[in-house]
């Protein structure tokens, strides 16, 4: 089933609790989606690149060896992201199995991810001036909680329950997906793609590359396949309802912007509230009355929309 | 211990839900008899209440405290709220419901203060339903009788599968709207989406708007005075001002390849 949400504030000046907004949202839908939860949140832009990365899977064996391949891999990512020609500012280390990095790079994205995940069980969350991604396994308070998401203040961010249908409960085949190489970009699903493996091959074969067998990477990486070939963010969205076959409604956002594509069969849901200051959306509006607590005036879109709201 | 400062019984916070391990299912829900009863009337604040809670409690006045007209606070948009009444009464949702809400019904009077999500009045039987708000889809989906009147717009496949009914549509509805229709009427005031009327076996649809396209078998039907006297009643009835014009569609009857009788009526012919 799944459940998916988002919230953009107009005056995206970053000083909102955009984390303990998303939790609150991803809480109240815990039954369409008890198996994992993630987050894409944007602070207000750096000018230095936030790259969180994935060094094992949650549910990898605590064996005697864990933490020292953690060890070893964290400090050849340390390397790779300096041999690729990053420098680092800042680590953080933000819980056993993930860490995060603030470095100056000014070269190409898809060669830095790429070398850095050429490591091993290494995979790269999110890469953005103001993107973080965080996902793991659990419902939203345990997430929120082990990552510390109450304290996140931002513009504007979406989040993902997950009922798995279709491939692993892990945190490679959880939602956000970033739209690998494009900073900034990320994308939730709920919904089944069914011309999933023509796209996969055919994005394969333009150099993308792909970090799970979930049919919801695909609209990432599509979105960031035509963006890098020119589009904006909303046309590469409205092509996305001729090109992507099957059942969807997807929320994706990029640093300054959020927006809502529905198929042509509507089969999905998303309620949406438009207030004056800020615009939420979710899969039901019990998600949408956990941040606003009172009475709302909100609506389903119609088959075949596409909508963009800026921050 | 004081006993002047005490609440009444009736406005005692209900217990916390307990929930079973992954906290999903609801394992021991009680009556919470948090209602203040005035006679055959009855007023309950459903905030800190579980959808399973809200329903135990609007059975409880329905069926066995006599109460024949309830007013529910603060419904919080939660799902599958008084579903399954079948019984004669009058229901009043101050706020948003959820979805599935009001399935199954057959006799109550509906009012609600709101919107609802998908599957509102899914197979009702008989009553009515007044919505303020907008409605998401499947919105009267499979209905056999009653009346179910939305102020706002209605979603995607407004009375699929209908089999009785009127469903009245202030606003525009989406895509394949009466989608294997079977018997009853649809009022859409607004603009409608793709498919209108696909497959539908029977009825009638009557839109005042823009039709995006007809769906397989959907054809315009001939006006007759029958049809501006059922425009003209529920309008009447439920106070909507001046109908506008409408067109009306039935179904072509093309793909038709079976009889229109209820097993029962079959009986009677054979």
């Amino acid at each position: 089933m799944c459940g998916i949400a988002g919230i953009i504030y107009k005056n995206g000046n970053g000083a909102h609790r955009i984390g303990r907004d998303m939790t609150s949202m991803l809480q109240s839908m815990k039954h369409r989606g008890p198996d994992s939860t993630g987050y894409a949140l944007y602070h207000a832009p750096t000018s230095e690149l936030t790259v969180r990365i994935n060094l094992a899977e949650s549910t990898a064996p605590r064996d005697l060896d864990f933490a020292d391949d953690v060890r070893r891999r964290r400090r050849e990512v340390e390397g790779r992201l300096r041999g690729a020609g990053a420098t680092i500012k800042e680590m953080e280390d933000v819980n056993e199995y993930t860490f995060s990095a603030t470095v100056a790079y000014h070269g190409e994205l898809k060669r830095l991810a790429d070398y850095v995940e050429s490591v091993p069980h290494t995979e790269v969350l999110s890469l953005g001036h103001a993107l973080d991604i965080v996902k793991d396994l659990g419902d939203a308070k345990t997430v929120a909680g082990s990552y510390g998401l109450d304290a996140y203040f931002g513009s504007h961010g979406i989040g993902h329950v997950r009922m798995a249908t279709e491939s692993d409960v892990d945190i490679a085949n959880a939602h956000p997906y970033w739209a690998y190489p494009f900073s900034d970009v990320a994308v939730v699903h709920n919904g089944q793609l069914t011309n999933y493996h023509q796209w996969r091959r055919r994005l394969e074969a333009n150099g993308h590359r792909f970090a799970s067998m979930c049919d919801s990477e695909i609209i990432a990486v599509y979105l960031a396949d035509r963006m890098a070939n020119g589009d904006s963010l909303e046309d590469a969205m409205h092509h996305s309802l001729e090109d992507l076959d099957g059942v969807f409604t997807y929320i994706c956002v990029s640093e300054d912007a959020l927006g809502m594509a529905k198929d042509e069969l509507a089969a999905k849901p998303l309620v949406l509230y438009e207030g004056d200051d800020m615009v939420a959306l979710a899969s039901e509006e019990m998600a949408i009355r956990a941040v606003i607590d009172r009475e709302i005036e909100t609506y389903d879109p119609y088959e075949s929309t596409v909508m963009v709201w800026t921050r | 211990m004081d006993t002047v400062n005490q609440p009444p019984a009736t406005a005692q916070p209900p217990e916390e839900p307990l929930f079973d391990a992954r906290g999903l299912v609801e394992l021991d829900a009680r009556v919470p008899r948090v209602s203040e009863i005035d006679g055959d009337r009855a007023t309950f604040d459903a905030r800190s209440l579980t959808t399973r809670r809200i329903n135990l409690e609007l059975r409880w006045l329905l069926y066995e405290q006599g109460v024949r007209d309830v007013t529910v606070l603060n419904p919080g948009a939660k799902h599958s709220l008084g579903t399954g009444i079948l019984t004669r009464c009058r229901l009043r949702f101050e706020g948003s419901l959820g979805y599935f809400a009001l399935g199954m019904i057959d006799g109550p009077e509906v009012h609600i203060a709101g919107r609802v999500g998908w599957s509102a009045c899914e197979n009702m039987m008989s009553g009515v339903c007044v919505i303020e708000g907008n409605a998401g889809s499947l919105t009267g989906a499979a209905i056999r009788g009653g009346d179910l009147v939305v102020k706002g717009r209605v979603g995607a496949r407004t009375g699929i599968d209908q089999k009785g009914g009127t469903i009245i549509s202030l606003g525009d509805a989406g895509s394949m709207t009466g989608f294997m229709m079977q018997r009853g009427r649809q009022i859409i005031c607004g603009d409608v989406g793709p498919g209108l009327g696909d497959s539908m076996y029977d009825g009638t649809l009557y839109v005042a708007g823009k039709v995006k396209s007809l769906g397989i078998d959907c054809v315009e039907g001939e006006w007759t005075d029958a049809d501006t006297e059922l425009i003209n009643r529920k309008f009447r009835i439920y106070d909507l001002g001046s109908p506008p014009q409408f067109t009306k569609f039935v179904c072509g009857k093309k793909l038709y390849n079976y009889d229109q009788l209820e097993p029962s009526e079959r009986k009677l012919v054979l």
